[in-house]
């Protein structure tokens, strides 16, 4: 590691005047963590019915987790949004808390002992915590500048088709859970890779769209008094639609297809500022899935599942609907769940979370909203629109062009995924099988959020940091300074007002 | 790129707007529609945290509870299986009640009005006290033997109902179908299986979910004789008055024969001894004689085309009755099917009647003309057996005079002294009643009826009833549902049964 900062504060590339917030991160950081400490002891209090004396220990072992990656932080990336660390563990560590809560009321109804923090779901989730933090660490010591990523950009860009098509391509039996093929289970081990991919397929449309933004912002034909692109310039725009009308179909899933679309034409339209972009997408999208929709009521096949899954939204109370396997039981429970936990819920610990199917995944919102009611979600949810708008943010700072893109997709991919999945428990858009971002039980969800939430933090230290005013100079990343002649174009952004 | 970035961030500003509204709507809005939802297991769990009430029959628990391990505490106990089934129906987790469960469900669940000052002193006092007990009217001794003859009958018949009435009170003393049920699995707190229990009843074509003696309507025969007997003696017959007979009696295109050659063979028989042998002929006559109306009419009188009637409390819940039916007995153009008329007036044709009526009828000719309401709950108590409810008999139509009904009376327990119904004889008592055999179907053997009423040796009638016996082999259908009719008198009389 490259130490040519004051020893004092052991901190590097720091610039007097300059304020790198860590202290305030810290600050934030304890508050998060009292939080959880006291949510866990509410759990016990009203699932035991007494504080035990070991009701602090899930807090006390994320905090020097969550320290661990706040030092990497001071040391790496001293610059960094202040807030993104606090905020993203104030959420994982009430995911630990609700998941352990899970435990705990599963032993008490099956008359056994409280079982210990390190044990079922809420232990595993520590671990997976503790896993994706040091992912996240190595991403932070490893990629010093964020601009380095994009000479692998097509090495990533590979990876994701990948991952996002291993699913469509395995047997159902490996691939299917809920009626959605977005998995790779081997034995008792399962993993999403489409989590992985988003970040990976970012990455690449940001280098990809670097280089050709001049040409698909600039050739145009205007149509009505809209500017649309050359014929052979949708070629892209259509291949990842494809793509994405691919995985409705082959995975089952509205929620990954319209995320995958979704980040791709955000990035598209934030890389040329052609509102076109953003128009021609939706058309294309949303035109698909209708069609699907159609398709799935006359001819069936393949598309039957997405109809089913609509008409599941449609009606959900329905009682046919309700009675069919895979129909709408697991909707309607999260839906009465929410309704009983009302205004303020019944408390960390005082509903009945397991009535609704798979609460400590995908239905993780709908279990906590019983006990925490409106208020606490609108709290979550707002952490949540932080988190996101702090990353585009960190996109409107940093200078360069394959920085904001990368960053904007990421921020902007999160915030569609949050919204993918809650509007589909909450009823507002057919229902889909994505995690929950740092709730949801399950490794990769995990490790890719903290993946995604560590890249942010990299370019928010470039965004936020000497590099900003410098001038040229790279100092913040230190990484090779070969990086930006990777980027063809990247510095020669025409200014827009 | 900075504008379609801001761009960006107020797109997602504008969907986590919508996911926050649309919480509202989930959690705010509709909050209380969730809360309460049928498919809410909450609901359910809640419902199954305090004791529901027992439902008690002579001093027994029919419907009574068992605390269990699960996750709902109070299992619902049914004891006595089949026998009671039929009118406490059964409570099935998280889903609708029938019978009596049913009916009184407010008051057992323990939210009824009635039992509000219970909830308010369980506040206080954080008791679940449960639900308030029902005691229903039912005589063990008269049920018990019911089920028992009915299920044992001589003839091998395998669907049947028999329901006994106090004449004076209209309180049910017994009531059965055959086949019913036990309803235990239907409320097994597995609720896979229960449905598959349920299924499995739904689907036996001999229906053992239905209530045969409240909710079904067969052919009466020649119980319908007692209607046209009231008619008559309505309009100026005696049970004197010779009516016309014969062996074979035509009326426009409609043959009308007697069940057997020596049966009144004679051009003339008075009113009662037409009863007593059962004269197909007479009967068909006197029917056209006496007209369309007077025959509808009364018939209305006694409770056919009512089909508001329930079983239950005097209240107004219970157990739904079919409605017992007299046809139109009219040609298309609306003028009287002449036809008709004579073969209704045997109880054939498009009359239909449930085994309630039945005893309905025997019991208004028991209790002087006076058809008192018949009702299943005797009293409603609360969880700490204050009395919330006592039953209070109500009339519910009196279609014929006391002369009528003494006549009526007399002509009936002759058929069973000399006539048709000589099986259902009591020692000791006064019987009297009707026996109906009514051709159904094309093949079939006929259903064998009988209804009756029986007086103790002071003279007050203690029970009516109606046994019903769906296609009974062997001929002579009523002798075996007449047989059956007595020992169940006899039993709610309090001299006999097990």
């Amino acid at each position: 590691m490259p130490a040519s900062s004051p020893a004092s504060t052991g901190e590097m590339a720091r610039i007097p005047g300059m304020k790198t917030q860590r202290n305030a991160e810290l600050g934030l950081l304890a508050f998060a963590m009292i939080l959880v400490a006291a949510y866990g002891a509410t759990v016990e209090a009203s699932r035991i019915g007494e504080i035990t004396p070991t009701f602090w220990v899930p807090a006390a072992l994320l905090s020097i987790l969550f320290l661990g990656l706040h030092f990497v932080v001071r040391y790496t990336a001293p610059y960094a949004d202040p807030v993104l660390i606090p905020a993203v563990a104030l959420i994982n560590g009430l995911g630990v808390g609700f998941l352990r809560r899970l435990d705990i009321g599963d032993a008490l109804s099956d008359k056994q002992p409280v079982p210990s923090v390190f044990a079922g779901i809420g232990g595993r989730q520590l671990v997976w915590t503790l896993i994706a933090l040091i992912l996240a660490a190595i991403l932070l010591l490893v990629v010093r500048d964020h601009k380095i990523v994009s000479r692998y950009a097509y090495t990533l860009g590979l990876t994701g088709i990948v991952l996002v098509m291993i699913p469509a391509v395995l047997p159902a039996s490996i691939s299917e859970v809920n009626g959605a093929k977005l998995w790779i289970r081997l034995g008792a081990f399962s993993i999403q890779p489409g989590e992985f991919a988003k970040i990976a397929l970012v990455s690449f449309f940001a280098y990809y769209l670097v280089r050709k933004r001049e040409v698909l912002s600039l050739a145009s034909r205007r149509v009505l008094g809209i500017d649309f692109p050359r014929g052979r310039d949708l070629g892209p725009v259509v291949t990842v639609w494809l793509l994405s009308l691919l995985v409705l179909v082959f995975e089952k899933d509205l929620g990954t297809a319209l995320l995958y679309f979704g980040l791709f034409v955000v990035t598209l339209y934030v890389a040329t500022e052609r509102a076109s972009w953003l128009i021609i997408g939706l058309l294309l999208f949303f035109g698909g899935v209708y069609v699907a929709y159609l398709l799935g009521a006359s001819v069936g096949g393949p598309f039957a599942n997405f109809y089913d899954r609509a008409q599941v939204w449609l009606n959900p109370f329905d009682n046919e609907n309700y009675e069919r396997l895979g129909g709408s039981y697991q909707l309607v429970q999260g839906l009465l769940s929410l309704g009983t936990g009302g205004l303020f819920g019944s408390g960390p610990g005082g509903g009945s979370p397991r009535f609704v199917p798979e609460v400590q995944n995908d239905f993780i919102f709908a279990g906590m909203g019983e006990e925490i009611g409106l208020f606490g979600l609108s709290a979550l949810l707002v952490l949540y629109l932080l988190i996101v708008e702090r990353g585009l943010r960190s996109a409107l700072a940093v200078r360069d062009s394959f920085g904001k893109l990368v960053a904007g997709g990421l921020s902007f991919t999160l915030g569609l995924q949050i919204f993918v999945i809650l509007g589909g428990i909450t009823g507002l858009i057919p229902l889909t099988g994505q995690t929950t971002p740092f709730l949801s039980s399950g490794g990769s969800s995990l490790m890719a959020n903290w993946l995604l939430i560590a890249m942010l933090l990299r370019i928010s230290n470039a965004a936020r940091g000497p590099a900003a005013s410098g001038g040229g100079t790279d100092r913040a990343g230190g990484g090779p300074k070969k990086a930006p002649v990777q980027l063809h174009g990247a510095m020669t952004e025409v200014i827009k007002p | 790129m900075n504008a379609p970035l801001r761009r960006a961030g107020v797109v997602i500003l504008v969907l986590f707007g919508l996911l926050f509204a649309n919480l509202n709507w989930v959690q705010a809005y509709k909050a209380d529609d969730y809360r309460t939802n049928d498919y809410n297991r909450r609901v359910v769990v809640a419902q199954y945290e305090r004791p529901r009430g027992i439902i008690e029959a002579g001093g027994q628990g029919v419907a009574t509870n068992k605390v269990t391990d699960d996750a709902l505490k109070y299992l619902r106990v049914y004891p006595r299986k089949e026998v009671y089934a039929p009118v406490l129906g059964y409570r099935p987790v998280g889903l609708a009640a029938t019978g009596i469960e049913n009916a009184e469900n407010d008051f057992l669940s323990g939210e009824s009005d009635k039992l509000f000052a219970d909830r308010v002193k369980d506040m206080f006092t954080g008791n679940n006290t449960g639900g308030g007990n029902v005691l229903l009217t039912l005589n063990t001794k008269a049920q018990e033997t019911a089920w028992k003859e009915l299920n044992d009958n001589e003839r091998g018949v395998d669907k049947g109902a028999a329901i006994a009435i106090d004449p004076q009170t209209g309180a049910v003393q017994a009531m059965v179908s055959m086949p019913s049920f036990d309803p235990n699995p239907l409320v097994s707190h597995d609720e896979k299986a229960a449905a598959a229990a349920y299924n499995k009843l739904n689907k036996n074509p001999d229906q053992p979910l239905l209530n045969r003696s409240t909710a079904e309507t067969k052919p009466p025969g020649s119980v319908f004789k007692v209607i046209i007997s009231a008619a008559a003696l309505q309009n100026g017959y005696t049970t004197e008055t010779e009516i016309e007979a014969g062996r074979e009696y035509r009326e426009s295109g409609a043959v009308i024969r007697n069940s057997e050659d020596e049966v009144c063979p004679g051009s003339q028989i008075d009113l009662k001894a037409a009863l007593t042998t059962s004269c197909n002929t007479g009967y068909a006559r006197l029917g056209v004689t006496l007209g369309r109306d007077k025959v509808l009419a009364t018939a209305k009188a006694f409770g056919f085309e009512d089909d508001q009637l329930t079983v239950g409390d005097l209240e107004g819940s219970g157990l739904p009755v079919a409605m017992s039916d007299t046809g139109k007995i009219a040609n298309p153009d609306g003028s009287v099917d002449k036809g008709a008329l004579a073969q209704s007036s045997l109880g054939q044709r498009d009359v239909r009647m449930t085994p309630l009526q039945g005893a309905l009828i025997a019991a208004t000719v028991a209790n002087g003309g006076k058809q008192m309401r018949p009702y299943l709950v005797q009293k409603l108590t609360s969880p700490d057996l204050r009395t919330i409810y006592t039953a209070d008999p109500k009339t519910l139509r009196t279609p014929i005079n006391g002369q009528v009904a003494s006549d009526l009376k007399d002509m009936m327990v002759s058929v069973v002294e000399n006539g048709t119904g000589k099986r259902a004889r009591i020692d000791g008592m006064e019987v009297g009643g009707k026996t109906g055999t009514a051709q159904n179907a094309e093949g079939a053997d006929p259903h064998g009826w009988f209804v009756g009423f029986a007086f103790n040796d002071k003279g007050e009638a203690v029970s009516a009833v109606c046994v019903m016996l769906e296609n009974v082999p062997g001929g002579h259908a009523s002798a075996e549902a007449a047989r059956i009719a007595g020992l169940i008198m006899k039993a709610a009389a309090g001299q006999g049964g097990d």
